[in-house]
């Protein structure tokens, strides 16, 4: 008899919350009754509020358990774990659970699916055929590809993938680049890392396929320190690729050469601004630089670049699978494609939902995120990270597409929805923003790096109740120079975040007295 | 709990001859040493500066730049608690005030008797299961008071958290 295969995931979420554990119990207690299983260490599916989620191969599909702890082991094994029995723990079979079955899953496809090392699962699920085709189209071809597709850069400016390809591969050059800004510093996202722990070679192959499209032989993933199993991952993973001639010279047989290296960052939130991230990758301050030039003609030691975010780069080997116009029939507007939305934060059911654009962030947020952890009611979400703005319940009907979040304020950067209950203080929140501007800035720029700490001590100034009024005006005179006078979005968008809590939230900042309660 | 090498010129010599050839070697150079002793001790930027030929002030002012690089010697143990929005959201600036009574040291210091660092830490991308912490390397979430609890008492009695 074949032995059954099980899944217990080895993503930072999962171990966080004990898939270790779980899996060397598991060990355990197989070996103790002579049973052999074939325990793999998948990536995570994302449906974060079941992990340690496992899952075991069975006739009608995998059946889940989750969320798991050492001390469920036994109980598990001895309801028939194996043969996919039932459990109080039990979820049926995961591809049918509705959070699932509800996405659309193109460049998450293989996520918590595959075994993220093995080259043999990677191929069997589709990988490798974009980048076959890229080689039997042709760069420019490739290219095109790309910008057919639609594609927009996933980091959070949106800039359209293909175009920026075109201006690589037509600058002049000894020595192009592909860099891969995986430095995903805000807060409620984590799609880059869950690509990095779950299918690392999706993002060597989009990799890979850059490099041939623009003549670039070198590529460097820039990640974080925050990140410290994905790094292992992608080690890995990169390790493998080489010695299967997928990375290195004459890539099966193309005549075309392409390696990579992983590089971490220190803990500084502003290298995840492209030239920044650049000076960090050149050994350098993470100082921001100015544009122009930009990284297309002047990047990497000042060499043509292409430095796309890691959700962009690993869209691309399915585009070059199903083609650019595959890709381009989902979404709406000017948002093409699919985005993977990261429900985090105070959340019933958090995780990665990747879907075409033009959901409803009341959808996103009530329907399939549950509403609040809490059970509470929510009041507000911040989307995009620490310089997108907070939205009220009462903005919900926006529909996620870039678009329509610019023309209420708001971004949505890199796909990261933070939801806060009814015990949120907004004029805390705005604090916070500042804060973390100020202790985040390159200092390059006076708007950014004094605003923010001026912008800090008068909110302290507002949530004491100090001149309120004046402090108020002043915040937004502050807001407003910052926006004009900052050299990059740091300084430049957190004003977005203060604004929208003030705009929308104002009672929190005592700026509208509310009623006095029903008098003695 | 992390075990570091003395400081030792030769091994310091010796890491950063492991990593000079790289592209821009200075950050990988810096995480190795930090790796290796715990922090970058003084001595060590003069000779990353003569090996890849540049200033000191340039070597000092990457290692002063980055939040991670570390000039003096963490407590035993390190916890970096995450101090982000969507840890925010689940009650982490009250847990974080906890964990400064419960093993007594202000956030960003370390105790006087060099057992605890205390740090924040922005966002571990474990946004889903907040609030979250890396304590001695080791990530953790759907964090609440009873870890902390169990993390002061893992640390008292000389152990490592999780190994109860
Ligand atoms: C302060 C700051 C932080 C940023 N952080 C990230 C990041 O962590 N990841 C990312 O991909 N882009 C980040 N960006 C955006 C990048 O500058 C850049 O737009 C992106 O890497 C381009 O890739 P894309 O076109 O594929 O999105 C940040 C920008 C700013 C101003
Ligand atoms: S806005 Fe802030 S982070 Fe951006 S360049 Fe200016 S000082 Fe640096
Ligand atoms: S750090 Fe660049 S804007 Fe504040
Ligand atoms: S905000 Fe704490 S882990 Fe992301």
């Amino acid at each position: 008899m074949k032995s059954p295969r099980i899944f217990v995931p080895n993503d930072a979420t999962a171990v966080a919350c004990g898939a270790n554990r779980v899996a060397h119990k598991l060990e355990h207690e197989l070996l103790a009754r002579g049973v052999t299983a074939d325990i793999t260490r998948n990536g995570s599916r994302g449906l974060f509020w079941l992990e340690p989620l496992i899952e075991v191969e069975t006739e009608k599909g995998r059946v889940g358990y989750g969320p798991v702890k050492p001390s469920d082991v036994e109980s598990l094994l001895h309801a028939g774990l194996l043969h996919g029995g039932d459990h109080p723990l039990c979820v049926g079979l995961v591809d049918e659970i509705p959070y699932l079955k509800k996405q659309t899953r193109l460049t998450f496809a293989r996520v918590g699916i595959i075994d993220p090392l093995s080259l043999t699962d990677y191929e069997a699920h589709g990988g490798y055929r974009g980048l076959k085709r890229a080689m039997e189209i042709g760069p420019s071809a490739t290219v095109e590809e790309v910008v057919e597709s639609g594609l927009r850069g996933r980091g959070g400016a949106g800039f359209p993938t293909g175009i920026k390809w075109r201006t690589v591969a037509a600058a002049p050059a000894e020595q192009r680049y592909i860099v891969c800004n995986a430095d995903e510093g805000d807060s409620g996202t984590f799609a880059d890392r869950l690509i990095m722990e779950a299918d690392p070679f999706c993002l060597i192959e989009g990799m890979t396929i850059a490099g041939l499209a623009v003549g670039a032989t070198r590529g460097y993933v820039y990640s974080r320190s925050e990140y410290p199993l994905s790094f292992v991952v992608m080690e890995k993973a990169i390790e493998k690729a080489r010695d299967a001639g997928l990375l290195g010279k004459n890539i099966l047989g193309s005549g075309h050469d392409f390696d990579l290296e992983m590089r971490m960052g220190a803990g500084a939130y502003v290298c995840g601004e492209e030239t920044a991230l650049l000076e960090s990758l050149e050994g350098k301050r993470g100082l921001v630089r100015a544009k122009p030039p930009l990284p297309a003609h002047k990047g990497l030691f000042q060499q043509p670049t292409v430095i796309n975010n890691l959700v962009s780069l690993a869209t691309v080997p399915v585009i070059l699978d199903k083609g650019g116009s595959f890709y381009r029939d989902f979404g709406m507007g000017r948002s093409r494609g699919t985005m993977p939305i990261q429900l985090a934060g105070n959340i019933k059911y958090g995780g990665l939902f990747e879907t075409a654009f033009g959901i409803s962030l009341g959808e996103l947020v009530n329907d399939i995120g549950g509403g609040t952890a809490s059970g509470r009611p929510v009041k507000a979400v911040q989307a995009g990270g620490p310089l997108g703005a907070y939205l009220p319940v009462s903005q919900f009907d926006t529909p996620f597409d870039y678009e329509a979040f610019a023309a209420k304020d708001a971004l949505i950067g890199h796909g990261g929805i933070v939801v806060f209950d009814d015990t949120v203080d907004l004029a805390r929140m705005a604090h916070f923003a500042m804060e973390f501007c100020a202790h985040e800035s390159c200092g390059k720029c006076t708007p950014c790096r004094i605003g923010s700490t001026r912008g800090a001590e008068t909110l302290e100034k507002v949530i004491a109740g100090e001149k309120r009024e004046q402090n108020l005006e002043l915040l937004r005179d502050l807001c407003d120079t910052m926006k004009l006078g900052s050299l990059c979005a740091l300084g430049g968008f957190t004003p977005y975040p203060v604004l929208s809590a003030l705009n929308h939230f104002p009672e929190d900042f005592g700026a509208t007295p509310s009623l006095p309660a029903a008098a003695e | 709990m992390a075990v570091y090498e003395d400081w030792s010129t030769e091994r310091a010599a010796q890491v950063i001859a492991e990593h000079r050839h790289l592209e821009g070697a200075t950050m990988p150079i810096l995480h190795a040493l930090q790796e290796t002793f715990g922090f970058v001790p003084d001595p060590a930027v003069p000779m990353i500066a003569e090996s890849l030929n540049l200033s000191r002030a340039e070597v000092y002012g990457v290692l002063t730049f980055y939040h991670d690089f570390r000039r003096a010697a963490p407590g035993h143990h390190v916890v970096k608690m995450c101090a982000a929005e969507a840890c925010q959201s689940m009650g982490g600036k009250a847990l974080a005030d906890y964990a400064e009574d419960r093993f007594g040291v202000g956030m960003g210091e370390t105790s006087p008797d060099g057992k605890i660092t205390l740090e924040p830490i922005y966002c571990l991308g474990l946004c889903a299961c907040s609030p979250s912490a890396l304590v001695d390397g080791q990530l953790v979430g759907r964090l609440d008071r009873a870890a902390i609890d169990e993390m002061a008492e893992c640390f008292a009695a000389g152990k490592d958290f999780g190994d109860a």
